[in-house]
């Protein structure tokens, strides 16, 4: 990645991603554990589609990792399937950025339901696949609170002149 | 666009090919388990953050509570104290008596377990496997495969170690498994998690096995990770199926999977000195006894 132009607001990038980190593993009441959003997967696509230069499938794969380890998953699931993601987001990311919110909204669910679909395959391979439908709900609360995410992050991003 | 045109492609590949190869050696071999304690040090500080508001309030909850619902507390812990006291030495005369027999059978002797008392942190894992993780860790001796217990009963086995806390899977993960051993009958089969924290599945139970409902069931000791005799669960339904070779049975596990905050992590069979029973140990084994 030999590019001249100037990167900035590295640590903002990092600090979006360990929030993201620290809400995916916040206890929540227990109604709620199934309809978490993949804060990780909202965060790596919104970088991936506004700075495909700096995020990509490179940093994907090392947020994946992190899931992996700090979710007590297969080390190597969420790897490869935010890989997967992150290389889709920057194949779209000049689409996705004209797009209207609800159709990112769109794009951000099946983005995800891509994400969960590598890690059921995995976790089938392995041999525990999720019984239950609700294993999909994420992909469903991610695209909903995926405007909140867009409109924060872009805020951050201009405020500090990331690049 | 052009950054990431050809290469991007070869990257790509080879990440792809890489967290493959690393899921086979994570699933196969524990190759990397070094890899995921390095990695697992670098996020402790994510899981101590989340864990903190709640270790806050409780800390806070305790330095506000009123003297009197103190004392109160303290009257009743102590009664319960003198009670769970004169039990223990019924304990310790059948546990001298029992050595005593033992030896004169020629029999191998038992020997205390070691226990640590460890914490759960408030970290929601993967909600599709039954997993928490606890504040002891390498540091602490803990290692991989160590038997966990709550006050009630077995309550799971620590599978992943880091220096400062580990994975503990609950009986009740689909993917565990314990040897397990009416107490009333002596029947011996196996418990298998379900995916839910309510349940457990007992395999290869014959239909005319000797075992019914409301059955204590108690670690047999033979899987060589958990001690025999402790309480696991009770039988909740049998059901013999005459279609097939074995009968359907559930139980519900005794250790509160869902509720408990503290757990005890065990040590099989290594040798402690204790008051009640030191004058009875032989006096073998004290290479090992100092260490533990």
């Amino acid at each position: 990645m030999a590019d001249n132009t100037t990167r900035r607001g590295g640590s903002v990038i990092t600090l979006t991603f360990v929030l993201a980190l620290f809400l995916t593993v916040f206890p929540l009441a227990n109604w709620a554990i199934d309809y978490r959003p993949e804060f990780v997967t909202l965060v790596l696509i919104y970088w991936c589609m506004a700075l495909p230069r700096r995020v990509n499938i490179g940093i994907a794969w090392i947020m994946g990792l992190l899931v992996d380890v700090l979710t007590g998953g297969l080390l190597g699931e969420h790897a490869l399937s935010m890989a997967i993601v992150a290389f889709v987001t920057t194949k779209l990311h000049k689409q996705i950025r004209v797009y209207p919110l609800w159709q990112q909204a769109l794009t951000v669910c099946t983005l995800v339901a891509l994400n969960q679909l590598i890690v059921v395959w995995v976790k089938g391979i392995t041999g525990d696949s999720p019984q239950s439908w609700t294993y999909w709900a994420p992909s469903l609360t991610s695209a909903i609170l995926w405007p909140w995410v867009f409109g924060i992050l872009r805020a951050m991003r201009r405020r500090f002149r990331v690049s | 666009m052009f950054a990431y045109g050809q290469s991007a492609g070869l990257r790509f590949a080879f990440l792809v090919f890489f967290s493959i190869a690393l899921m086979v050696a994570d699933y196969r071999f524990h190759y990397v388990d070094s890899v995921r304690s390095a990695l697992s040090v670098v996020l402790y500080p994510v899981q101590y953050l989340v864990n903190f508001p709640v270790s806050a309030t409780s800390w806070i909850g305790e330095n506000l509570t009123s003297h009197g619902d103190l004392l109160q507390e303290n009257e009743k812990l102590k009664s319960q104290n003198a009670f769970l006291q004169a039990q223990m030495q019924k304990y310790v005369s059948l546990e001298i008596e029992n050595m005593r027999l033992r030896r004169l059978l020629g029999a191998s002797e038992r020997l205390t377990d070691r226990v640590l008392t460890a914490e759960l942190l408030s970290v929601d894992l993967d909600p599709f496997s039954h997993q928490v993780v606890i504040n002891k860790g390498s540091r602490h001796e803990v290692y991989e495969g160590q038997p966990v217990l709550d006050a009630h009963g077995v309550y799971g086995q620590v599978v992943h170690v880091t220096p400062l806390n580990s994975t503990v899977a609950l009986i009740s993960d689909p993917g565990h498994a314990l040897p397990v051993q009416v107490n009333r009958s002596g029947l011996r089969t196996i418990a298998q998690g379900t995916g839910s924290v309510s349940e457990l599945d007992l395999l290869d139970i014959p239909n005319n096995g000797d075992i019914k409902k409301g059955d204590t069931l108690v670690t047999s000791g033979l899987g060589g990770v958990f001690p025999a005799g402790y309480p696991v669960a009770i039988v909740n339904e049998v059901k013999p199926d005459s279609s097939r070779p074995f009968a359907k049975v559930t139980a519900i596990p005794l250790a509160e999977l869902d509720k408990s905050r503290e757990v005890l992590l065990v040590w099989k069979g290594k040798p402690v000195k204790t008051a009640e029973t030191g004058t009875e140990k032989p006096k073998k084994n004290t290479d090992k006894s100092n260490g533990g």
